[in-house]
């Protein structure tokens, strides 16, 4: 059954058109990655799905439920249920590691403290990042920092997951690290939707890669068929970038 | 460790003799003995100075009115405190409600930008004399009738109006990742607001917080209109009393006594978090 299934989606910023005529489906342990040009509507197609935008036309629905449906009307139920991680981080500033990764369970998930911690120094540990437990977010590298809120997303128990290029902000060196944990996520079947511009993970770690362009879907399929033989013009063009570029 | 030997030295620090090191010190003093000086010749040679001296820096007066003025100004003191507290949590409190969003919260946000925009237009003094005066008068059962207490409630509700808008400028300072963040996280607007805003926000205004609580160091001074005997108060009694004026430089310099270690304080703080804030971009 599909996690998520998103039908006609289309949406505007003012007249601009975003969105145009999106149709997706994700499939439970499925990883679907989205790649295409900045401004190719990737990361608003995320946020329309966790309703952080909302949209114009179209349908989303998760584990066949519209996220309009009257069980979503208070968005908490759905972000209890998606969560995403963003390119900046976004930690709170004003907390340690520990207490970002334990506040969504303990406020919202009505976790107590000390289980919600307990399973905070679990995925603390799983990821590598145990040591960091109280420190603050600015002593801490980009890497670990992105680490981190992967964890804080993770505490959460989301059924879906979704990454809007949350590797872009890092240094080269830093970027392996935080995709490798991704890696590991998708080995143990989490649903993820993905948004990136790293070519090789994508390849490496999606059953379907969709190459966006304008608001549209202008090809999908498997990893291997697409970055190969891409049948569509215009993504032979954009890989071909991508190749000068030296990304790929 | 041979590509250290081989490293050049640092250079070594530059010593400044004694005289290079002594040299602007000693023309800052002296420029500035003689400016002063000179003004101060002036002033002190002028035919009225010792008229002056008498009426406004009379040293037995001074010391004759000290007490009575000093028991006033720590009720300027105590209500100055006291107001800071109540102040600092009421204006929260008002920031809040005004940049709550959605219909429910309406009420709550129609009543702080009313309450900012009224308060605000109308002068602290005016403030303190309609409750300072009026209130009382009512002789409504069970309310306190002092002056003292409705003028620090004028004071509380004038001085909330302005740090409600510094909180707020505070609030609205803090990047939308964090609000993006906290509401996929699954945070309601409420918690959001709560757990991740106003933290926040509180530090990134505490300096002009205090440049506030200074300026309301010396409002509370507006209290003596209503016949609280605070400081000044108590200075012009003396003064009604003796026809001198030395009561109330013994007033004004109580409060630099504590006003300018509050500057310099509220100096450091603002230094404080400008290094902090440095730090963060590195």
């Amino acid at each position: 059954m599909d996690r998520v299934r998103i039908s006609n989606l289309t949406k505007y910023y003012g007249t601009t058109l975003v969105l145009d005529d999106v149709n997706l489906s994700v499939a439970e342990h499925e990883v679907v990655c989205l790649i295409g040009a900045s401004g190719s509507g990737k990361s608003t197609l995320l946020r329309c799905v966790n309703k952080l935008v909302p949209f114009d036309h179209g349908t989303i629905e998760l584990d066949g439920v519209s996220i309009e449906d009257e069980q979503f009307r208070n968005s908490n139920e759905l972000h209890k249920r998606v969560g995403i991680v963003f390119q900046a981080f976004n930690l709170f500033p004003h907390m340690n590691v520990l207490d970002n990764v334990t506040l969504a369970p303990r406020k919202v998930h009505g976790v107590s403290r000390k289980e919600s911690e307990a399973n905070a120094r679990r995925l603390l540990d799983l990821f590598g990042m145990s040591e960091f437990a109280a420190a603050f977010p600015e002593q801490l590298s980009g890497g670990q920092q992105q680490r981190v809120a992967i964890i804080r997303t993770m505490a959460t128990n989301p059924d879906v997951l979704m990454l809007d290029e949350i590797t872009a902000a890092l240094d080269p060196e830093l970027i392996g690290g935080v995709l490798r944990i991704i890696k590991d996520l998708a080995a143990q079947g989490m649903t993820m939707m993905i948004v990136t511009h790293e070519m090789g993970f994508a390849r490496e770690v999606a059953d379907r890669v969709c190459f966006l362009e304008d608001g549209r879907i202008l090809e999908e399929g498997p990893p291997a068929q697409l970055f190969s033989t891409p049948e569509h013009p215009r993504t032979q063009q954009f890989l071909q970038r991508i190749i000068e570029a030296g990304r790929l | 460790m041979i590509a250290e030997e081989r490293r050049p030295a640092p250079p070594a620090r530059r010593t400044l003799s004694f005289r290079e090191r002594a040299l602007p010190f000693v023309i800052s003093i002296v420029s500035v003995a003689i400016v002063f000086g000179l003004a101060a010749r002036l002033v002190t040679s002028a035919t009225h100075w010792p008229r002056i001296k008498l009426q406004f820096f009379n040293r037995d007066a001074i010391v004759a009115a000290f007490p009575t003025v000093f028991r006033g100004f720590l009720t300027n003191m105590s209500v100055w405190a006291i107001a800071l507290v109540a102040i600092a949590i009421w204006a929260l409190v008002l920031a809040i409600f005004r940049s709550l969003n959605g219909p429910w919260f309406a009420p709550l946000k129609v009543f702080a930008v009313l309450y900012i925009d009224l308060i605000r237009g109308i002068p602290s003094l005016l403030l303190v004399l309609l409750f300072g005066f009026g209130v009382p008068a009512l002789q409504i059962p069970g309310l306190p009738r002092t002056g003292l207490f409705w003028g620090a409630v004028a004071m509380v509700l004038g001085y909330s109006a302005y740090a409600a808008e510094v909180y707020r400028s505070g609030m609205e300072a803090v990047h939308d990742g964090q609000r993006a963040a906290a509401k996929a996280l699954g945070l309601s607007q409420w918690q959001t607001m709560i757990y991740a805003i106003v933290p926040q926000a509180v530090r990134n205004v505490l300096p002009a917080l205090l440049n506030l609580a200074v300026a309301l160091q010396k409002d509370v001074a507006l209290l003596s209109v209503i016949g609280v005997r605070d400081a000044v108060r108590e200075a012009q009694i003396y003064t009604a009393r003796t026809f001198n004026y030395s009561s109330l430089i013994a007033a004004a310099m109580l409060f630099l006594a504590a006003t300018i270690p509050m500057a310099r304080f509220t100096d450091y703080v603002a230094r404080k978090d400008q290094e902090r804030r440095l730090q963060r971009t590195v």
